[in-house]
């Protein structure tokens, strides 16, 4: 929408808004409506004068203004604001029925009766065909969101895929959210000494601590809105050359590059950890050549040619 | 825009949300200020007509519902209303409990479109009276992202007007045309797909949002297909996407200490001389194989033959396939 059609819809919600709140302040407005006090002022001054010239004062915008608080005396007609347009019917749609839809949020009866109060607010418009289905495990996010809400620290037992190993840890809980599907908690890792996005299901095992949960001031949550795992210059480079029936790794995991090479495709791919490469690797069989780095090339031989050796000599 | 400009169109607006016969741009002409022309001067006339178009679809990109009609079956010209019930919102209550969950919808999405979308749509909803707490959370609040294809599947479907998309699927090289009657947009473990009838294969079909490349384009008329009575979309992801139970059972070996993932999927877990014996479930041999082979020599399957005999063979494939590879 253009910035000046934002002027047009901003003045045609604010008559009925003032409307509702009596008396209410000026600066408070501003805030609502996102907007300086000084341009809020100057919406009001231009409102003032709006209406039916030459039909008496009763088919003009009445205001009073008493200090720095507003009431409107006559609406000249604009009593309501517009009706919801298609795409606003659509987003906030959409969006509840995610939020219905997502388990452990304790409030899924609020969240249903406002979806179907908006629905009836949107008529026609409501029929959105858009469906959402996120299956989790509600119970353990109820869990995990209670043990979140109660402010203590939590130990927990952690499975790291990229490492392939299970720990302990204590972390000072900041929030639990739902991305792309899947249920994490975010918290301050005392070990890592960091923010972490812990996965709900691999969190196998936690109590609540008798200690508050403190995330330090550096404690900043993560920007997930491209996605949990955001590869960084940092980390190293895994060069491979891919074959038909492995291609869905592109599709997968963040690539940097995907280049044809005649049947097959020479694809490049950050990893946070060598070992997570080679365990996706290894089961890869005919279809996946690593070219680069060189320690990987290694290891994957090593590792098939050590496992290979387990079937030809006697059980260990 | 203009101060006068905003000024005309917001005047316009009471001036046809007044009238309940059809007032013909003439008419509005001489109620509302900033329209003043000499109709009998070409020029000036044809500058007002232009101003008043402009003027029309600024009101209708906002979504003001302008109606078009005749006062009377004598009048030749075009007059225009807002009839006031098409105009409001309805009323809307909603509990606090209720709002706050409004008001917490309308920031769960990350695309800027949609975005602005739901706070204009919030705005609306506050100018009617509900009261929103800018600070109310859920414990668990979902992090929502469309593909780009979204808007305009979403669009084709409420319209019931079929798109036509180039698909690509990563096995395949070029993206291939299709042709579909989009019945609904479905988001199933937090990916986007469209289910719809495809043309080209005569048939119930879903397709991967993120898998569409560049734009969808709207094919003939809105309205031309109907889709089937209390279609279950979910369903048709879900079948498609489906995973099978895993009631197989294989036993590996594992050296003590390694392959961790391994043992949380494990069902039971002995230890041995040689290592901990676990019992792994699976559905597909070849799939386990690939996660078993994964961990190379920490883990050694024990049986059944269908499982041994893949992880083999995938270790051996491996090996050739590395053979000769300068490192």
């Amino acid at each position: 929408m253009t910035p000046s059609v934002d002027r047009l819809g901003r003045l045609l919600n604010l008559v009925p808004y003032l409307l509702t709140r009596p008396g209410i302040l000026i600066s408070e407005v501003a805030a609502e409506f996102h907007v300086t006090e000084k341009q809020l002022n100057e919406d009001l001054e231009l409102l003032w004068v709006c209406g039916l010239p030459g039909y008496g004062p009763g088919d003009l915008i009445d205001m009073a203004i008493d200090g720095d608080r507003v009431t409107i005396s006559h609406d000249a007609g604009i009593d309501r604001p517009l009706r919801l347009t298609q795409d606003e019917a659509l987003a906030l749609v959409v969006a509840l029925r995610m939020l219905a839809e997502t388990p452990g949020t304790g409030t899924r009866d609020a969240i249903e009766r406002a979806l179907a109060k908006i629905e009836h607010a949107a008529g026609d418009l409501a029929g959105t065909p858009v469906e959402v289905r996120l299956p989790a495990n509600a119970e353990r996010l109820d869990r995990l969101r209670a043990a979140v809400e109660s402010g203590h620290a939590l130990a927990m037992t952690y499975y790291t895929a990229a490492r392939d190993e299970t720990t302990e840890r204590i972390v000072d809980p900041m929030r639990v959210l739902m991305v792309g599907g899947r249920a994490y908690l975010e918290a301050w890792c005392r070990r890592a000494e960091a923010t972490r996005l812990f996965r709900a299901d691999r969190i196998d095992a936690f109590t609540e601590l008798d200690e508050p949960s403190a995330p330090p001031r550096e404690a900043v949550p993560h920007d997930v809105s491209a996605g949990v795992f955001r590869p960084t210059a940092d980390l190293p480079l895994v060069t491979l050359r891919v074959g038909r029936h492995s291609r869905w790794i592109t599709e997968y995991y963040p690539v940097e590059e995907i280049r044809r090479d005649g049947h097959e495709w020479i694809v490049t791919m950050r990893v946070t950890d060598l070992g997570w490469a080679q365990r996706l690797l290894l089961g890869m069989g005919r279809d996946v050549t690593v070219l680069g780095p060189p320690e990987l090339l290694a290891r994957i031989r090593d590792q098939a040619t050590a496992a290979l050796d387990q079937y030809s000599a006697p059980a260990r | 825009m203009s101060r006068t400009r905003t000024e005309r169109l917001v005047n316009l607006v009471i001036c046809l949300l007044s009238t309940r016969r059809f007032l013909t741009a003439a008419q509005i002409a001489a109620t509302v200020p900033g329209y003043e022309h000499d109709p009998e001067d070409p020029k000036d006339h044809e500058a007002f007509q232009r101003k008043f178009e402009r003027d029309k679809a600024e009101l209708r990109e906002l979504g003001v519902p302008l109606e078009t009609g005749t006062a009377s079956v004598f009048d030749q010209e075009p007059g225009y209303r807002i009839a006031h019930r098409e105009y409001a919102l309805p009323d809307i209550i909603l509990e606090p409990d209720e709002a706050a969950a409004v008001g917490i919808a309308a920031r769960l999405w990350q695309h800027a479109g949609l975005a602005a979308a739901a706070s204009s749509g919030l705005a609306k909803l506050r100018a009617a009276g509900v009261e929103v707490d800018p600070q109310a959370t859920l414990g668990v609040e979902p992090v929502v992202t469309v593909d780009p294809a979204f808007g305009p599947l979403t669009t084709a479907a409420r319209d019931r007007r079929a798109v036509t998309f180039s698909y690509r699927v990563p096995e395949v090289d070029d993206p291939m045309t299709r042709r579909l009657e989009p019945w609904g947009v479905v988001c199933w473990r937090g990916r986007w797909y469209v289910v719809g009838h495809d043309r080209d294969r005569d048939a119930t079909r879903c397709f991967r949002l993120s898998r569409i490349v560049g734009n969808v384009r709207a094919a003939g008329r809105p309205g031309a297909f109907t889709p089937p009575e209390n279609a279950d979309l979910i369903s048709h992801v879900v079948g498609w996407d489906s995973s099978v139970p895993h009631t197989g059972r294989a036993t590996v070996t594992v050296r003590p200490g390694r392959a961790a993932g391994l043992r949380r999927w494990a069902v039971e877990a002995l230890p041995g001389p040689d290592g901990d014996r676990l019992t792994v479930p699976y559905s597909d041999a070849e799939r386990l194989a690939s996660t078993l082979a994964g961990y190379g020599p920490d883990v050694r399957v024990d049986g059944p033959p269908e499982v041994r005999e893949a992880v083999i063979q995938q270790l051996k494939e491996v090996v050739a396939r590395h053979e000769g590879v300068p490192a």
